[in-house]
């Protein structure tokens, strides 16, 4: 026998572990079901700025919902994880939030990639889910071919259709109209959620005043973005259009050293949390992004106190999947309520009746019947999503026209008044 | 015009990876070390930089020099760490310290990675350029900064050459890279000798990280990458060899910034890594390499 002294001891300790077990159980027990707290998983990328977002947004609204009371009394706990930017590690995620960590929800990913993958198991696990980034149309197409599989999942956030046209209403208004542009080219890193971003581009971009020069998908690992900017240049276009979320530091920076005169606007997820500055050390001036909300722009009574109460907990604004992450939380919590249980189909039935308004708009979710089944509604009064510009180290506003606080201006190195003349 | 780009373009890259290249060889040609944590030696240099010269206040130049002594720092690690005890231990059999030193190394590199995730998270950074602006070449508008970088590398790269052949302690290092045994006969201490080629890495890998911070900036994802193309650079050029790793340093500069221009950026790393199959099939000592 390798250890022949505990062998006396060891009929002792189940029967201690057991006994110390029941005691346990007999003062927990009755306490445990009024107090018990109704669990949300939370699945971020922690080493992602916008999947860093997300997970600290859901914590402050379980914070805040619990210092209101909760749910009639029980806590609301989110309980967290990181997928490491991995399809795989999502999955694995979710499966241990559902079977062993048993939260009613889950609130996953700003990744496409990461959601598709999740999105069956939602439909296998019968788990509410909801992803409050990701934006691939996929996603709430697959709820739409097959709702009764598929209801548990919810698109929280504009789809990239919708953020297509979003920046297409954007360049209208502010760059067709008062710059005289008149052509632009598209400038996407290539993943799932650029795919259907990209055919909305070149779809509503010609509709918008602006005609599509090019059409450049570059692979996320791109370091030297100098190739693809002269490529660009040489073409002339009064705008560039892009599509990144998994890339931004590096062309941002590399667009601003060699003073590539054409601006840059489009979705640029990475701009949109005051992180940027700092990483690309004010390469960013002039840069337009698209974004849920803006710093000190009240696009609800919720959003100002909301990104000031961020910026105190964390030393950073919110990118924008945190504003859709913290109404996330509070949606879920809303289904809850009514649907008075946590049972999976209730709180399904419950989200899809949803009206609330939150930190980036009024949300609600497209039916069974509409093309993007239970993805967020696109649209003035509902979300549009707002245009940010960076300028002196700021975020502005400035677009739509409702909310904007500033006026669109470029760095010296852009020839704006070049693209004026044409 | 485009011809004239390129030209431009390459040159900067190809002395980036160049100095990146040298301290590499010079490591394995003086102690038999391929150091496989040399892409997270370069990032540590370049996120301290980046974390002295913008949070911390110190501006971009002192910011510059804190990452580059973070890289020595770190190559000093990597050293005591990792590979002085490998070297020294009696349970590796004699023939397979290589090997130990390899796997050493290539694990201590992803634990740098990994642990400097936890702390900058995986976005890029790059620092401030050390001038800013730009001037046209011909036509060609070229960061003033780009060609800095590039003179820098030339200035390291020629200080080492200095260093090597003109001073007594690089001539140490020379014999110890032909005849090791021979210089512990003749009373030489091979520690001492290590130590000074872990020192020279250190710096060289440090400068190396700063500079592509600077230039293209870096992220704690591209660890493995920038130790895959300073590895198949020295392998092409010959192991050991540090003229051979300037060389091949330029070929792959070029042909990946070609293969960027005209035909399309996505495809950059692929011909030169044809290049580097072909030349293992061909002449596997390296374009250079002695042996």
């Amino acid at each position: 026998m390798p250890h022949p002294q505990l062998a006396p001891l060891s009929p002792i300790r189940p029967a201690l572990l057991g006994l110390a077990a029941l005691a346990g159980l007999a003062v927990a027990g009755p306490a445990a079901q009024a107090a018990d707290p109704i669990k949300i998983g939370v699945i971020g990328e922690e080493s992602a700025v916008a999947g860093a977002s997300l997970t600290k947004a859901a914590r402050m609204a379980a914070d805040d919902i619990n210092a209101a009371g909760g749910i009639d009394g029980r806590k609301v706990e989110v309980i967290t994880y990181d997928d490491h930017s991995s399809a795989a590690d999502g999955v694995r995620a979710f499966q241990r939030a559902v079977n062993q960590d048993k939260v009613v929800a889950v609130i996953a990913s700003y990744i496409s990639e990461v959601a598709l993958a999740i999105e069956p198991w939602s439909a296998r696990l019968h788990m509410p889910f909801i992803t409050p980034g990701a934006a691939s149309n996929d996603i709430s197409k697959h709820v739409h071919d097959d709702y009764e599989h598929y209801k548990y999942t919810f698109h929280g956030w504009l789809t990239s259709a919708f953020i297509a046209q979003s920046i297409c209403d954007f360049e209208h208004d502010m760059l067709v109209g008062p710059f005289h542009m008149k052509t632009t080219v598209v400038m996407s890193e290539d993943a799932a959620w650029t795919t259907p971003l990209d055919a909305r581009y070149l779809d509503c971009l010609p509709k918008a005043g602006l005609k599509v020069l090019d059409h450049i998908r570059f692979n996320p690992d791109t370091t030297d973005f100098t190739p693809i900017f002269n490529k660009i240049e040489s073409e002339h276009p009064d705008i560039i259009t892009t599509g990144i979320s998994h890339v931004g530091v590096q062309p941002t920076v590399q667009w601003h050293d060699q003073q590539v005169p054409i601006p840059m606007a489009g979705q640029s997820s990475q701009a949109t949390t005051s992180d940027f500055w700092r990483d690309t050390n004010g390469a960013a001036e002039g840069v337009i992004t698209a974004n849920a909300a803006a710093p000190g722009v009240a696009t609800t009574p919720k959003t100002v106190p909301f990104i000031e109460a961020y910026i105190k907990r964390y030393g950073v604004s919110p990118a924008y999947d945190g504003y859709s992450a913290y109404d996330d939380v509070f949606m879920f919590v809303d289904a809850i309520k009514r649907a008075g249980s946590t049972d999976p189909d209730k709180i399904v039935a419950a989200m899809e009746t949803t009206d609330y308004v939150g930190t980036m708009g009024r949300v609600q979710f497209y039916g069974k019947d509409d093309q993007f089944t239970h993805a967020i509604k696109y649209g003035p009064g509902l979300i549009t999503g707002v245009d940010v510009q960076w300028q002196d180290g700021k975020q502005v506003c400035v677009w739509p026209a409702n909310l904007a606080n500033a006026k669109i201006k470029f760095p010296a190195f852009i020839k704006v008044e070049a693209a004026a003349q044409h | 015009m485009i011809g004239l780009q390129i030209l431009i373009d390459g040159f900067a890259i190809s002395a980036l990876y160049g100095l990146a290249a040298v301290g590499f060889t010079l490591m394995f040609g003086v102690s038999g070390v391929l150091n496989l944590a040399h892409g997270g030696i370069m990032v540590v240099a370049a996120l301290i930089a980046w974390l002295a010269a913008g949070d911390l206040g110190l501006g971009v130049y002192a910011g510059t020099l804190v990452g580059i002594l973070a890289g020595l720092a770190a190559a000093y690690a990597t050293y005591l760490v990792v590979v002085r005890p490998i070297q020294r231990s009696r349970a590796i059999p004699r023939e397979e310290t290589e090997i130990f030193v390899l796997t050493g190394t290539l694990l201590w590199g992803i634990m740098i990675q990994v642990g400097m995730a936890y702390l900058f998270t995986d976005n890029p950074v790059s620092t401030r350029a050390l001038i800013g602006g730009v001037i046209n070449i011909a036509g060609v508008r070229t960061p003033r900064n780009e060609i800095l970088i590039a003179v820098l590398c030339w200035v390291v790269i020629g200080l080492l050459w200095l260093l090597v052949n003109r001073t007594r302690a690089g001539k140490t290092l020379l014999a110890a890279s032909m005849n090791p045994r021979a210089l512990t006969l003749l009373g030489f201490d091979l520690s001492r000798i290590y130590l000074l080629v872990w020192t020279i890495y250190g710096v060289l890998a440090g400068v190396a990280g700063v500079l592509l911070a600077s230039f293209l900036g870096v992220s704690t994802a591209n660890a493995g990458q920038l130790t895959a193309s300073a590895f198949s650079i020295v392998v092409l050029g010959g192991l050991g060899s540090v003229s051979g790793s300037l060389v091949a340093a330029y070929l792959v500069g070029y042909l990946e910034t070609i293969t960027a221009y005209l035909i399309a950026p996505t495809l950059r790393p692929i011909p030169a890594l044809l290049l580097l199959v072909l030349v293992i099939y061909l002449r596997p000592q390296g374009l250079l390499g002695r042996r």
